[in-house]
């Protein structure tokens, strides 16, 4: 099921690692560059190559907040629930990208755009309310921005 | 005492990362020269000399942390220096800040500790959401690389040292130092029972140091300049400069590098400017979402790790998060529980079961179907989860502020009940 260039990418990531098994991080999250997430056939293969079991595979890729073991949206949205941003108005950001969603934090919309996961504290408590979208930040939210910003992935299908 | 500010002088807030030319020009790795043409032994005895408390939040003696490494021939190898960089303290951007704005700092110091305890290898832990940081430092180390500061015989003095970035992927049990160890190794990040410690038995069962980024960012002053230089820093005799900060409705949101011990009311009124216009001050967690409520009565407090005991809370993180009258005492420390509910790594029964507990409460309160039973249930939580009774910090540090709140707060807990609702919200 993995690719040619999965899994030579896996392969270059336990080749770097100290031991085989300190690579697993980083091979789930080459799996989750791939795919944006990880399936269990990828997951098991992966296994194979890192000289474990599934289910410890699987124990630690579903321990980890941001290593997806169900499909996400082409996007995937982190919102901050962190404290600092709950100060300045994080509800409201929260409330504002649920009704033009359509979704509640967990879901991913109809067309496979976007997914809305709570993320912890991003660190940008300067600048909060604060989320992510993909590899992007986004500070300073209030509910209209976050119109803005929405309208900029419009035409991103 | 000086008005000096070593962390910060070369951090260009908005602008562009410190590179190494700029580094070196501003003094940089003359630390780690000095260091190298000493013995190991003299490094760590100057940083315990200069009273650095680490800077993650429990003030541990960073020396002491140190010196109890196995030295000589017969130690353990390879020993290993890892720097926790999964700041995910809500509240907390000042590792953030430094790594981004110099990150040749926090590489000198790393290879300066790796020295001071004959380490071969360093990791830096970083979380998975710096992206911009992890790009930043990166970039550094394989800088540092191309001149020697890594590698083999760094600087002709025949020390070896490798320094290798570890992407994290989540998680804030994370930065418990023994559960990052766990994770970097591959596997799930659940804290270690201690004995062992780490100074003797760590990453892969070999003698490991694990500190704080600010923590290690202090350490190439120190071994440029001496332990004197770095005390007469402080207000206090914990030593050094501190990464203050302030989130929450105040005028100035940022960071600031200030003496260790600059009184909390000098930190909130001149450099966070004080409340935003229409609000008004109720308390501050002065470090981070793991201290206690400071109100009014102690704003006069020194902040550093002696003075904020005296007062009821902790240093933490040194970064304030202030608590105006319009937003509900209850509905902010529900925030606070439920991100711990969720961060907790479910290893031990207290934390698993007792946070949601707690929060499943405070939402009781929130919406009005609180009692006055479940605030005696509260208080009697803040006991059965402190320390003691769990297999790490991560649940007696969220009741730091679930007890103060009951302590400063508790007319807000009262009212909710006998109004049937939570009176901040219309």
């Amino acid at each position: 099921m993995l690719t040619v260039e999965e899994r030579r990418d896996i392969e270059e990531e336990i080749r770097k690692a100290p031991t085989m098994k300190a690579a697993v991080i980083d091979v789930l999250k080459t799996v989750q560059k791939h795919r944006g997430w990880v399936p269990d056939e990828a997951l098991e293969e992966a296994a194979a190559l890192l000289g474990m079991t599934a289910a410890e595979v699987d124990s630690i890729a579903t321990f980890f907040s941001l290593i997806y073991r169900k499909p996400v949206g082409r996007h995937v949205i982190l919102i901050c629930d962190g404290v600092s941003c709950w100060l300045v108005g994080y509800e409201d950001v929260k409330q504002r990208l649920m009704e033009r969603l359509g979704i509640a934090p967990g879901e991913t919309t109809g067309d496979g755009k976007f997914t809305l996961l709570p993320s912890a504290c991003l660190g940008v408590c300067e600048e909060a309310p604060a989320m992510m979208i993909d590899d992007r930040l986004y500070t300073k939210l209030t509910p209209d921005s976050v119109d803005e910003i929405l309208a900029g992935y419009r035409d991103d299908n | 005492m000086t008005t000096e500010k070593p962390l910060t002088r070369n951090i260009r807030p908005g602008g562009p990362p410190c590179n190494l030319q700029e580094y070196e020009k501003s003094g940089g790795y003359l630390g780690l020269r000095k260091a190298l043409a000493g013995h190991h032994q003299d490094v760590v005895d100057m940083v315990v000399n200069a009273n650095l408390l680490g800077r993650g939040g429990a003030g541990f003696p960073a020396g002491k942390k140190w010196s109890v490494v196995p030295m000589g021939a017969s130690a353990p190898r390879p020993k290993y220096v890892v720097c926790n960089f999964d700041e995910m303290e809500p509240g907390s951007f000042k590792d953030r800040f430094l790594a981004e704005g110099d990150p040749h700092q926090l590489i000198e110091g790393m290879i300066i500790a790796g020295y001071a305890i004959e380490a071969q290898i360093g990791y830096i832990f970083i979380r998975k959401d710096y992206l911009k940081a992890e790009r930043i430092l990166r970039d550094a180390i394989n800088e540092a690389y191309s001149k020697k500061y890594l590698g083999q015989d760094i600087l002709g003095s025949g020390f070896n040292f490798e320094l290798h970035l570890h992407g994290s992927a989540g998680r804030y049990i994370c930065g418990e130092s023994s559960a990052l160890l766990n994770a970097l190794e591959g596997g799930r990040a659940i804290p270690r029972s201690r004995p062992p410690h780490m100074s003797s038995v760590g990453l892969w069962g070999k003698p490991t140091v694990v500190n704080n980024v600010e923590t290690i960012c202090n350490v190439p002053h120190i071994a440029a300049n001496g332990p004197e230089w770095f005390k007469g820093l402080s207000y206090t005799d914990e030593g050094g400069t501190k990464i203050y900060g302030a989130s929450g409705r105040v005028r100035t949101l940022g960071a600031w590098e200030l003496p260790m011990g600059t009184p909390l009311r000098e930190i909130l009124e001149d450099h966070a400017g004080g409340m935003q216009e229409g609000y008004e001050f109720r308390g501050v967690m002065p470090g981070g979402a793991s201290s206690e409520f400071i109100t009014t009565e102690h704003l006069d407090a020194r902040m550093d790790f002696a003075s904020m005991r005296t007062v009821d809370s902790h240093l933490g993180t040194g970064t304030l998060i202030v608590l105006d009258d319009r937003n509900c005492p209850i509905g902010m420390v529900l925030s606070l529980q439920r991100y711990f509910s969720r961060e907790s790594c479910g290893w031990c029964t207290p934390c698993r079961e007792g946070l949601p507990w707690i929060v499943q409460m405070l939402e009781a309160l929130e919406e009005g179907r609180g009692t006055m039973e479940d605030i005696e249930i509260l208080k009697s939580h803040t006991r059965l989860l402190e320390t003691g009774n769990t297999f790490c910090t991560l649940a007696p540090a969220a009741m730091f502020s679930l007890e103060s709140a009951l302590r400063h707060f508790s007319e807000d807990f009262e009212e909710h009940v006998k109004k049937g609702r939570c009176p901040y919200k219309s």
